[in-house]
């Protein structure tokens, strides 16, 4: 069952790279991932606990369970959008397009249910390679370049997590432990383990996937990438890639708490966290391209998540409500700045502005979302950031605290103006007049995606609720 | 035991990083770079001599890909895109090479204070592989052809690959081959940007790459 769930949308994938017409091709987007989020839903809920394959490499686990639930929902969100836009860039083939989506839906499964350190890295290598080609959609100089800077500092990431994983492989060998790479035994041999092995191999790891996550300073490459590939691509990288180098280093710290590290890792995890918190807000103030803005944007909620780690104890659960919460309200933000920007044929404020009566729907969207990213009640990242800020007064981390809620008043205003720019003030007409209006499928999954994070911000369903206080849990766990 | 080789090839591999730091013909690098490889690729029957079939494909492989076909592929983007030099490096060359051997005298000081294994106590293969790595890195940020930043990359993973080494005997076959596969798929991608950045731009340069700032 387990291995279904990665050989599935491989398949689709095939399936779609043998359709060979570019206007029927697009709709088996929708109805695989329908397919795969229902196998997902069989499988999370299903009576007996943990489900592995493959000897103990594939686990679905309770961090798996929240995680890939939401990786897949998202993607079927996302997916739904695809057909409305790729009907509106029928002059680029999408072919290789949409066959990479599937692919990365896989590779991504992989990297959540791995039990295994070299399995996961490997994983994580294939999500970077197989999203480069959907980055360079576009085929033009500026996405070029930006896939050129994704491929070589993602790659120097993930060469950096392998130098790591050795290190950690090397602390096992080191205590004498029969050297294995399977997390759970790494966990339960942790007290053993080397510990200045583990310290180095900690911090390597960190910075690799960091860099995937795009934590300052190692988020060079995300400002460029998310700005210049379409709006889907940017969401399932904002919402997919990242929470995949998430579950990588939540592993890891897994491992390090195990061993008795915790303190070292956590203090490590918040100074990081804060400093990707103020280097976003430091670029997002002034920024004239609303959809580099999104990616500063993604910058500093990153940093909130790995800040959540660090703190701790409920913030724990914080940030793993945040990981849904960020990802689904980055859905709304990527898609209707999409429409935005083809409705004007620019994402530079300068170009843009009076978007509420261009395009009223995905004007009204942008600016919903915007309210939810930056914490306003009723959405639902106001109550993951409540918890987290809520964790750290109570657990007595007065300055991480009092940071976390500086920077996201600095953020609000920074995002504030560059938002209003673009919604407020009269319709400048495009450069080259193009006719896009809002249409159902260009808006009705954003509207879909909004009412999901309004429904977290008012009620948060049991079931999910079970599964996120049970992945709390199992990362709390000291075995 | 051929272990009192080992420390010979790997001063040999050090020395090459020096090369790959010092010159701007970017064929010279190629060549450093081929021949670091082709080195690398011999040491896993230096370290365990006794590693049986699967030992020798791994060798094989690694030589074959390491030392022939990445360079091959390379060489050719080279000529596609019709350079010989690094024309204007971030850093000049005299400082590449100082920076390179400050970096190789502290990764030798470092790994000193990090516990090896007894069997590994007076290897040269910790301080080497944490040189190379700094080397690699170093040619990665402060070069401006997409080419020499590849071959950058190609050193970074040299410098990893010798520490894996260490766990050759320890390591499930499929990681070592998954190190090889994205290696080459890795570089085979990369290969394939350069090809549009040489269409895009006529030349590989990534001065080009600098319309997306801040």
């Amino acid at each position: 069952m387990v291995l279904l769930l990665i050989l599935f949308p491989l398949a689709m994938a095939a399936l779609t790279y043998a359709v060979p017409s570019d206007r029927a091709r697009p709709w088996l987007l929708p109805v695989g991932a329908l397919a795969q989020l229902a196998l997902v839903g069989v499988t999370v809920f299903a009576p007996r606990g943990e489900v592995s394959a493959v000897g103990d490499w594939l686990l679905l686990d309770a961090l798996g369970k929240v995680v890939l639930s939401f990786i897949t929902l998202l993607f079927f969100l996302c997916s739904l959008y695809a057909p409305g836009y790729l009907a509106l860039r029928a002059d680029r083939p999408n072919r290789i397009f949409c066959a990479s989506l599937f692919i990365s839906l896989s590779t991504m499964s992989l990297v959540v249910l791995s039990r295994h350190l070299g399995l996961m890295w490997v994983a994580m290598e294939a999500t970077t390679l197989i999203s480069a080609p959907s980055i360079y959609f576009n085929h033009n100089s500026r996405s070029l370049e930006a896939t050129w800077k994704y491929l070589l500092i993602g790659s120097v990431g993930i060469a950096l997590a392998l130098f790591g994983s050795f290190f950690l492989a090397y602390s096992s060998l080191k205590a004498g432990l029969e050297s294995t790479l399977l997390f759970d035994q790494l966990i339960s041999h942790a007290p053993q383990l080397s510990a200045p092995w583990l310290h180095a191999a900690f911090v390597l790891l960190f910075i690799g996937y960091g860099t995937k996550m795009g934590l300052a300073p190692m988020h060079t490459w995300k400002p460029d990438a998310y700005g210049e590939a379409p709006g889907i691509v940017g969401t399932l990288l904002a919402g997919g890639v990242t929470s995949c180098a998430f579950v990588a280093i939540l592993r890891i710290y897994q491992i390090c708490r195990a061993g008795a590290e915790a303190e070292f890792a956590r203090e490590i995890m918040i100074f990081m966290g804060l400093l990707s918190m103020a280097v976003a807000a430091v670029f997002m103030v002034r920024q004239r391209d609303f959809k580099r803005m999104l990616a500063y944007s993604s910058v500093e909620h990153m940093g909130i998540l790995i800040l959540g780690v660090g703190i701790g104890g409920a913030a724990l659960y914080g940030a793993l409500l945040h990981l849904i919460n960020n990802g689904l309200t980055k859905g709304v933000l990527f898609l209707s700045a999409g429409n935005i920007h083809r409705a004007y044929g620019s994402k530079l404020t300068d170009d843009v502005s009076g978007a509420i009566r261009r395009v009223p729907v995905s004007g009204a969207l942008f600016l919903a979302g915007f309210l939810a990213i930056t914490g306003s009640p009723p959405f639902g990242p106001f109550i993951s950031e409540f918890t987290i800020v809520n964790a750290a007064i109570g657990s007595g981390q007065f300055l991480a605290g009092g940071l976390f809620l500086l920077l996201l008043g600095v953020v609000f205003i920074g995002m504030g103006a560059t938002v209003l720019a673009v919604v407020q003030g009269e319709p400048v007409e495009a450069k080259q007049p193009n006719g896009f209006r809002d249409g159902l499928s260009t808006c009705a999954p954003i509207v879909l995606l909004l009412a999901l994070v309004l429904l977290l911000g008012l009620y948060i369903p049991p079931p999910l609720e079970g599964l996120l206080r049970e992945a709390a849990a199992f990362l709390e766990v000291k075995r | 035991m051929l272990v009192h080789i080992l420390d010979p090839v790997l001063i040999v591999a050090l020395a090459l990083n020096f090369v790959a730091l010092g010159v701007s013909r970017i064929r010279a690098v190629i060549t450093a770079v081929a021949l670091q490889g082709m080195l690398l690729g011999v040491l896993p029957l230096l370290v365990h001599p006794g590693i049986g079939v699967r030992g020798i494909v791994l060798v094989v492989v690694t030589i074959a890909i390491k030392g022939f076909v990445i360079p091959a592929f390379l060489a050719r983007a080279m000529r596609e895109a019709n350079i010989q030099h690094e024309v204007t490096p971030v850093l000049s060359y005299m400082s590449s090479l100082l920076l390179g051997a400050v970096g190789t005298a502290l990764a030798l000081v470092f790994s000193y204070t990090l516990p090896l294994a007894d069997e590994h106590s007076d290897l040269l293969l910790v301080p080497a592989s944490l040189a190379t790595v700094w080397s690699g890195f170093l040619i990665l940020t402060t070069r401006k052809k997409a080419i020499m930043q590849v071959l950058g990359y190609l050193i970074l993973e040299n410098g990893i690959y010798l520490f894996g080494l260490l766990l050759l005997e320890a390591m499930p076959f499929l990681v070592e081959i998954g190190i090889l596969l994205d290696l080459f798929t890795g570089v085979f991608v990369m290969g394939i940007i350069i090809h549009h950045i040489s269409r895009e731009f006529s030349s590989t340069s990534t001065e080009h790459l600098a319309e997306l700032k801040e």
